[in-house]
């Protein structure tokens, strides 16, 4: 936009999927329960009641660190952060505010470009209110939820559409560490946007709007600020430093808190839990059990040559990513094939609930190399393959698969040659028969289809046609 | 202390422990009896006793539970407007281990509220009078359960120790007072004063049965994070300090200390001396910081800690608010009493942003340099020897109005606090007036059964 530069910082709370709460030891998977029924003494903020720090956690945000490159510190502490609210029942937060577990990092997006990561710290979230029209209702049930605050560093990102890519491959990302459930609609990551725009080399003054939860609302909340910014200050306007909230159906942002009127945290040392002290050797450990992550598919499927959005299709889905490595390392030249079956076939709206691991990389090397060697035609390969996302068939190999559905096609030459012959004897065929016998080959296209009708369509076509041309030259 | 067996009933036991605490009402010492649980419990445990079944080691043996400790037996009120009617739907720590060894909790003691203050004249229910003069204070925090072992109501009593709430009530009560290391006990589920000095102790009538609550309430606990392996292990005889040196503490004989305190030190000084221990006079200058640090650090947590008193969820909410904001004033501004208001402001001013440097952050270094001042002190010593309070009781009424003296009274006994150390409070005299005074005997962390052990070797001369 003309000479102004955007500048956009991105907050990300992402809810971990540890079985149990961060401190409560109650269940953390609150979707579809009872209000309130996932709530213990502590989460309720009872008198006398302490945190006990759930291991899982922690591991979580290490794998999480660990996806985006960042620094593990092995010493980390938890802070309070204190405010008044409802949902807030012990009037302040447990967070990490001054020592956080994650430290700096990197995240490097499908387009190549890059975002740095400040640091990500491990808080708890807070409980729900529902208003009524003449009163409000506590919900609990997420209070005390693990979430790992990722926090980016400057410069940040440029563009909305930088900003909209950095929230997609963040998710990717944490779905692949395997740190959160990445239910959006549901609230498992929420992002916090800071935007600013400036045409020197200062940064402008800047907005924040809070708990946005699609890719598209991060897109468009940056789109209009920026513009909105850049109006202001072309009128000779200032930018006011205030959060300000958006409106999904008009588009718009307003104003909702102003600086001014920020809460004083009065951030303090969290003295019931004492300090996160981990090995590096623990650390390590984590490290290797974690999964090649987009950025390394990315790389590896470089050689299928494969479309951008067919290739990160794929990618959002690490087992069908894992499983196409695989192929690409057992046989380079059968895995296109097996790409385009993903990304064309399988990713498909009424695939959506199909368990995508059903399907081991042999077996689609398998099927990959039967229509590589004709024996089954591409059309009935997708069939095949279709099949083998059924759980009751996942001890049968395509070949089987293929058998028993008929779809097999006949590439024996005497077996060929016999029909082939039948065919030629029918009168119906004279003629067709003749014509290509006076070299007018348009006619073999009609003997062909015969041939094909007669082998219930498991002939190969074009051995047929070879077969054919030898009879009557 | 005696426990339930085929001769003695531990029916008995809690129904003359009850009949006592009746007839002491005067005193006010409780907040409520447990009257109907505690002979229920009594009589399955004599019953028990009665089947040869085994029972555990406090059988029968009634005790008196500071009100800050949760059990789902009557209200725990913290002495507060704010719990007043509250009833916890779970069992403390400490609690639930002796009840498993069969003592029985016969009711709740009064305290300072949210254990605020050194006197129990902060408590929402009128203060406790002193077990030697009605006229004067209890001492406090856990005032109501010194004058219940004072009194001989109960063998021993549960209270709580953030910056001397056991050791000066033990003093001007005269009975022995047990202020653990830091993470000795478990905290869980005991109404947080300051998390990082809240220490949970008792009352007794000497170090042997002091050392028999504590080994049984002392010991890790996976429901508190800040708790010690267990260490409170060894029988008493065998945790005799190996040096046998103790350091008089010069700077605590000086200026503001009563001398008739100063005297009973001296006394206990020599006492150690003619049973053979090595007493020698050490100055600790940094000790007069002690009290500026406690007063950032205490508040700070105490403001922190009282958040959660918000009126939305349980507790007192007053019925004159109209919007959100307003039941949080009023709430918190009806259900606290003045001295937790005061906490609470200068809590919140000292972690407030462009303080926090100044205050809090400074209180903790200078912490970190009273510990290690301690640390020093202990390589010499296997003790350190200092009054408790600086008099002997006062007058009821006769602080309330200056805070700030009400604080000098805390001088000797959150120094320890700070530093986490094990501090014991035990009888050695008293004024011409006859009232009690209590000496402190402060060690290295863990050293808590060494301690007991000088304590009752002297007590038996």
């Amino acid at each position: 936009m003309d000479d102004y530069k955007i500048t956009v910082g991105i907050e990300c709370h992402v809810q971990l999927n540890t079985n149990t709460k961060l401190f409560s030891g109650v269940d953390n998977d609150a979707v579809d329960k009872e209000p309130n029924s996932c709530v213990s003494p502590l989460d309720y903020a009872l008198p006398g009641m302490l945190p006990v720090l759930n291991k899982a956690a922690v591991e979580k945000c290490i794998r999480a660190g660990l996806a985006m490159n960042c620094k593990i510190n092995l010493v980390s502490r938890f802070d309070r952060k204190h405010y008044h609210y409802p949902d807030l029942p012990k009037g302040y937060q447990i967070s990490q505010f001054y020592q956080p577990i994650v430290g700096a990092g990197v995240v490097h997006l499908p387009d190549g470009t890059d975002v740095k990561i400040d640091h990500a710290h491990l808080e708890e979230d807070a409980g729900k209110l529902m208003h009524f029209d003449n009163y409000s209702l506590v919900d609990l049930n997420r209070a005390g939820t693990p979430l790992l605050e990722i926090v980016t560093d400057l410069p940040g990102m440029s563009s909305a559409a930088q900003a909209r890519l950095y929230c997609e491959e963040l998710h990717r990302l944490m779905i692949y560490a395997n740190a959160t459930n990445g239910d959006l609609y549901q609230g498992n990551m929420r992002f916090d946007v800071n935007i600013s725009v400036s045409n020197t080399d200062k940064l402008g003054t800047r907005t924040e709007i809070k708990n946005l939860n699609s890719f598209r609302s991060v897109e468009r909340v940056v789109e209009y600020e920026a513009k909105r910014q850049i109006a202001l200050l072309k009128k000779g306007e200032k930018v006011i430093q205030e959060t300000r909230g958006w409106n999904d159906a008009t588009g718009k942002t307003t104003t909702q808190r102003s600086k001014e009127n920020a809460a004083d945290y009065r951030y303090m040392p969290e003295p019931d839990i004492p300090p996160v002290v981990l090995e590096q050797s623990y650390v390590d450990r984590i490290a290797a059990s974690m999964p090649m992550m987009p950025a390394d598919y990315r790389s590896k499927f470089d050689i299928l040559n494969l479309d951008e959005s067919e290739r990160e299709a794929i990618i959002n889905y690490s087992v069908l990513a894992k499983r196409l490595a695989e192929a690409c390392d057992k046989n380079i030249k059968l895995s296109p094939r097996i790409a385009h079956w993903f990304s064309s076939t399988l990713l498909t709206e009424e695939n959506q609930d199909k368990n995508f691991s059903l399907a081991t990389a042999d077996e689609l090397i398998e099927l990959s190399d039967m229509v590589e060697k004709k024996e089954l035609s591409s059309t009935a390969a997708k069939e095949v393959l279709m099949e083998m996302y059924d759980k009751k068939n996942t001890s049968k190999t395509p070949h089987q698969l293929a058998k028993e559905m008929n779809l097999l096609q006949e590439n024996d030459e005497n077996a060929l040659s016999a029909i082939i012959d039948e065919v030629l004897m029918m009168p119906e065929c004279a003629k067709a028969a003749d014509d290509v016998r006076n070299g007018e080959m348009k006619a073999i296209g009609f003997l062909v289809g015969q041939v094909m009708k007669k082998s219930k369509g498991k002939a190969n076509p074009a051995s047929v046609n070879e077969l054919i041309k030898n009879k009557l030259s | 202390m005696k426990i339930a067996d085929k001769e003695t009933k531990a029916v008995d036991l809690v129904r003359r422990a009850l009949e006592r605490a009746k007839a002491s009402d005067d005193y006010h010492v409780f907040i409520s009896l447990n009257e109907a649980n505690a002979l229920e419990r009594a009589k399955n445990i004599d019953a028990k006793i009665e089947r040869g079944e085994k029972v555990g080691k406090l059988a029968g043996v009634p005790f008196a539970l500071k009100d800050n400790y949760l059990s789902p037996e009557g209200n725990t009120t913290a002495a507060a407007k704010m719990l007043e009617d509250f009833q916890a739907p779970v069992t403390a720590t400490a609690v639930a281990k002796l009840e498993a060894e069969g003592a029985i909790m016969i009711g709740r003691t009064n305290l300072d509220a949210y254990a605020h203050g050194g006197s129990t004249e902060n408590s929402y229910f009128g203060p406790t009078s002193n077990a030697f003069d009605k006229t004067r204070v209890a001492g406090g925090s856990s005032g109501g359960s010194a004058v219940a072992v004072a009194l001989d109501i109960v063998p021993f009593a549960l209270g709580s120790d953030t910056g001397g709430s056991i050791r000066q009530p033990a003093s001007y009560n005269g009975v022995v007072g047990v202020k653990p290391t830091y993470g000795a006990v478990s905290r869980y589920g005991v109404v947080a004063m300051a998390s990082s000095t809240d220490t949970m102790g008792c009352f007794a009538k000497n170090a042997e049965d002091a050392n028999l609550v504590m080994s049984i309430i002392a010991g890790q606990d996976v429901k508190d994070s800040t708790t010690l392996k267990d260490y409170w292990t060894r029988d008493l005889e065998d945790a005799r300090p190996k040096r046998k040196t103790i350091g008089l503490i010069k700077d605590t004989l000086g200026k503001g200390i009563d001398p008739e305190v100063s005297k009973v030190v001296r006394d206990y000084a020599d006492k150690l001396k003619k049973s053979g221990y090595e007493v020698k006079e050490i100055e600790m200058p940094i000790l007069k910081y002690a009290l500026a640090i406690y007063y950032i650090v205490v508040p700070a947590e105490v403001a922190s800690n009282l958040n959660r008193y918000d009126g939305i969820r349980y507790g007192h909410r007053s019925s004159e608010a109209n919007d959100l904001d307003e039941i949080y004033q009023k709430t918190r501004n009806e259900g606290f009493m003045p001295e937790n208001k005061r906490r609470i402001m200068i809590g919140n001013f000292v972690l407030s942003s462009g303080f926090y440097d100044a205050y809090y952050l400074k209180a903790q270094k200078a912490r970190t340099l009273l510990i290690q001042a301690y640390n020093k002190a202990f390589e010499e010593f296997d003790a350190l020897l200092c009054p408790v309070a600086p008099r002997p009781a006062f007058k009821i009424g006769e602080n309330t109005d200056d805070p700030l003296q009400m604080y000098m009274e805390d001088i000797l006994t959150v120094p320890p606090s700070l530093a986490g150390l094990p501090a014991m409070s035990i009888p050695a005299g008293k004024s011409k007036t006859g009232l009690p005074i209590n000496i402190q005997l402060v060690g290295p962390r863990q050293s808590d059964q060494m301690l007991l052990n000088i304590a009752a070797e002297l007590e038996n001369r």
